[in-house]
């Protein structure tokens, strides 16, 4: 798609400044009311998945002490997949989000967890937490439009080097989580140049990806195949496959997330001076989510809710399906679509933007119209609107805005 | 051995290896909590009744305990409604049981939420955190020819430590101890028989019926006791009256003074933030985020998003009360936590301390 700013028509022209910082009084109204119930049942349910998850791990690689038997490669390596999609998912995006800091416990905690992946946990936090969430779909400042690797809006400058860019993304869905470790350094932009190159910082920061991925691959494809003695083959090929895997699984998950059909993206400029309200619809436009059962939820980390973690990425994420109708009808009376769809179909649709973007624009596309520039100015993201005034007590209140009154 | 003990740090290398990105000990916890040295925990053996809003606590440390002074007391970690939350209590155990049990007991505090919990919920097989006993307020060596205690309420948590150590090596004690009613008394039925038996000599006073003890009614009542050392315990309005009147009697150095809570000044107009790693004060109106302060003092503090959802910021937040700005929330932290606050949406809400 065209930046929201470029488009002919723009799917909120028909919002005010005022309705917009009301959709934001209202959002905080939700949000207060989930994080002031936080309480004994999330944190047994976070406790409950971790243990589930350790245990399935410990259970998988058990049986792949006998990976020789098809059976057990199989089970084993089945069972070790879900265990490593549940902890990359459901445990260590949500816990490195700080969704469970408010329980204190230091074992659980944002600022200590650590996870199996090749990239470390504060450098994805930084990448992830901070950039991304903060500057989500401004194209220029969120580089997960693409990863860098590829184009996926319109309004990314085209080179031929995008001609290659399913192929791109289909290696990088096998490897996604090298992927990361590399997205994480910014190695595109750190190799550039000699300086970069020598930068003590980046030194630090790929010193502490080699000793990430040393221990990952010493524990996948050494320690755990040597325990299986004369089966360790078989160990090693169960381990890659449920690296594979879950690499897959996650990829596909997070594509799903900012790059299928209705998502918009925003120009760097109409973020200047950016009010708490317009930072919500930058997130209620710019994520989708996928629909289906809770076990699916579960497997993508709740990030098939994902207009309700952009909108409170640090909510603990058990909370998402139950806020889910409040924030669909809040679409829906602002007269605002709410992207959602099964996984295939969003996949489906992601994938055709990879190939479709791989060529230069043409027709409508191809016509790039002027932006009006903010001028620079602070935002004031953290701060909240004050509630307008209660109108004046005879008059009836009125009635919920519908999608068609907003629209006309 | 020393092969042995190589063999044994290499064989936990591999199980190291094995469980990398966690470590061991969070499979062990699992099976046994009490085993692991690095994270203090206790469970509990078993919850007597004290009083009608009291209870003791015996509890059994695990690995990386310490064996504590009378008088000490023990920050004790509970998890409320999910969340964990820390608090101190005086052990009132003798330091040397063969079981290696200590005890606690906790009173009810109105509103206290550690307290509430555990008078009403504390179970047999509860896992509590723990950290190391802690305190200067102890009976010193030798012991003294002469011996005053003057408590109120839960006060007489840490004297009956003491007691309960010692009361044998001392030979003149005198506990005068104050309770809302004689059913309120914590530890009542124990200090009246000691009582009995010519051990101490103790005055109890009843505050319901006959007001609060003022120093003037404890020097009517224990006429030697600026010659007594002494050591106090209660509400800090009495401690306050009792420095008083020990300083004017030029005895100053014969009183020692425990005081549990610190009054903590909370409101919403701000108030001092003091940056201990760069040794900043700044005075704070609570408008701002304290990393608005922080920077404006020119204090190098970690920074993210600024707006309170990426966690890039948090810094321990010591002593004192911030608040969120988006919300309202408070977050108080006592004397011993390091509660970590995320600095971009948080302002002082009284006198605080951060680490940074």
């Amino acid at each position: 798609m065209t930046t929201i700013q470029r488009k002919k028509i723009s799917p909120i022209a028909h919002l005010t400044p005022e309705d917009i910082e009301q959709i934001g009084i209202e959002l905080d109204a939700i949000r207060d009311e989930v994080m002031n119930s936080r309480g004994e049942k999330d944190a047994a349910y976070i406790r409950r998945v971790i243990a589930w998850q350790r245990g399935l791990e410990i259970g998988s690689r058990g049986i792949l002490l006998f990976s020789l038997f098809p059976p057990a490669w199989l089970v084993g390596t089945a069972g070790l997949s879900i265990a490593k999609i549940l902890e990359n998912m459901e445990i260590g995006h949500n816990i490195l989000h700080g969704q469970w800091d408010w329980m204190r416990d230091p074992k659980i905690h944002s600022s200590k967890w650590e996870w199996d992946h090749v990239t470390p946990a504060d450098q994805w936090k930084h990448s992830h937490n901070e950039l991304h969430h903060t500057y989500t779909n401004v194209i220029g400042k969120d580089n997960d439009l693409g990863y860098g690797i590829m184009r996926v809006d319109e309004d990314q400058k085209w080179h031929p080097a995008h001609l290659g860019q399913p192929f791109y993304n289909m290696v990088n869905a096998l490897f996604f989580e090298y992927g990361i470790a590399a997205y994480d350094l910014e190695l595109g932009r750190n190799l550039q140049t000699k300086e970069r190159r020598r930068d003590p910082k980046f030194r630090a920061a790929l010193k502490g990806v080699r000793k990430k991925i040393g221990k990952q691959v010493l524990k996948d494809y050494i320690v755990f195949p040597a325990l299986s003695g004369p089966f360790f083959l078989h160990t090693i090929a169960a381990n890659f496959t449920a690296n594979i895997i879950r690499n897959v699984w996650s990829h596909s998950v997070i594509m799903c997330g900012h790059f299928p059909n209705g998502v918009e993206t925003f120009e760097k400029t109409s973020i200047e001076g950016e009010t708490r309200g317009e930072w919500y619809l930058r997130q209620m436009l710019g994520s989708a989510n996928i629909s289906g059962s809770r076990a699916m939820h579960i497997m993508t980390g709740n990030l098939s809710h994902q207009i309700e973690h952009h909108l409170f990425p640090d909510m603990p994420s058990n909370r998402y399906r139950t806020i889910a109708p409040k924030i669909q009808d809040l679409f829906q009376r602002y007269g605002l679509s709410y992207t959602s769809g099964p996984l295939p179909k969003q996949v489906a649709s992601a994938w055709f933007k990879v190939f479709r973007l791989a060529l230069p624009n043409r027709g409508e596309a191809a016509i790039r119209r002027p932006i009006e520039k903010k001028a620079p100015a602070p935002s004031t993201r953290w701060r909240r609107a004050e509630a307008p005034a209660p109108a004046p007590a005879p008059a009836p209140a009125p009635a919920p805005a519908t999608a068609t009154d907003l629209a006309a | 051995m020393a092969v042995i003990r190589n063999l044994r740090t290499g064989a936990w290398r591999v199980v190291e290896l094995i469980t990398t990105p966690v470590v061991p000990a969070d499979y062990l916890d699992v099976i046994a909590p009490l085993r692991n040295a690095s994270v203090l925990r206790a469970k509990i053996d078993a919850v007597h009744a004290e009083t009608a809003n009291s209870v003791t606590l015996v509890l059994r440390p695990g690995r990386g305990w310490v064996r504590h002074e009378p008088g000490q007391y023990v920050r004790v970690g509970v998890d409320v409604n999910g969340v964990r939350l820390w608090r101190s209590y005086s052990i009132t155990s003798p330091p040397w049981r063969s079981d290696g049990r200590i005890t606690i007991t906790v009173n009810a505090v109105p509103d206290g939420a550690v307290s509430t919990e555990l008078v009403r919920n504390a179970k047999r097989g509860m896992i509590l955190h723990l950290d190391p006993p802690t305190g200067e307020f102890l009976l010193h060596a030798p012991r003294p020819p002469k011996a005053l205690f003057v408590t109120a309420g839960s006060g007489i948590t840490p004297v009956m430590g003491m007691l309960r150590s010692a009361l044998h090596e001392l030979a003149d004690v005198v506990v005068v101890h104050s309770a809302r009613t004689q059913e309120a008394v914590v530890f009542g039925s124990e200090l009246r028989v000691l009582a009995a038996e010519g051990r101490i000599r103790l005055i109890e006073r009843h505050t319901r019926a006959d007001g609060r003890l003022k120093p003037a009614d404890v020097a009517e009542l224990v006429p030697d006791l600026l010659e007594r050392e002494t050591w106090a315990c209660g509400p800090n309005e009495m401690l306050d009256d009792l420095e008083a009147h020990w300083a004017d009697g030029g005895a100053a150095e014969r009183l020692r003074t425990e005081r549990f809570r610190p009054t903590l000044l909370t409101g919403g107009g701000g108030g001092t933030v003091t940056f201990t790693e760069s040794g900043t004060v700044v005075e704070t109106d609570g408008s701002e985020p304290l990393l608005d302060s922080g920077e404006a003092a020119g204090v190098l503090m970690p920074s993210g998003c600024r707006m309170g959802i990426c966690f890039s910021c948090v810094l321990p937040l010591r002593e004192g009360a911030v608040r969120d700005l988006r919300d309202g929330r408070l977050t108080i932290a006592e004397p011993g936590d390091r509660i970590l606050v995320q600095t971009c949406i948080s302002a002082a809400a009284g006198p605080c301390t951060i680490e940074g």
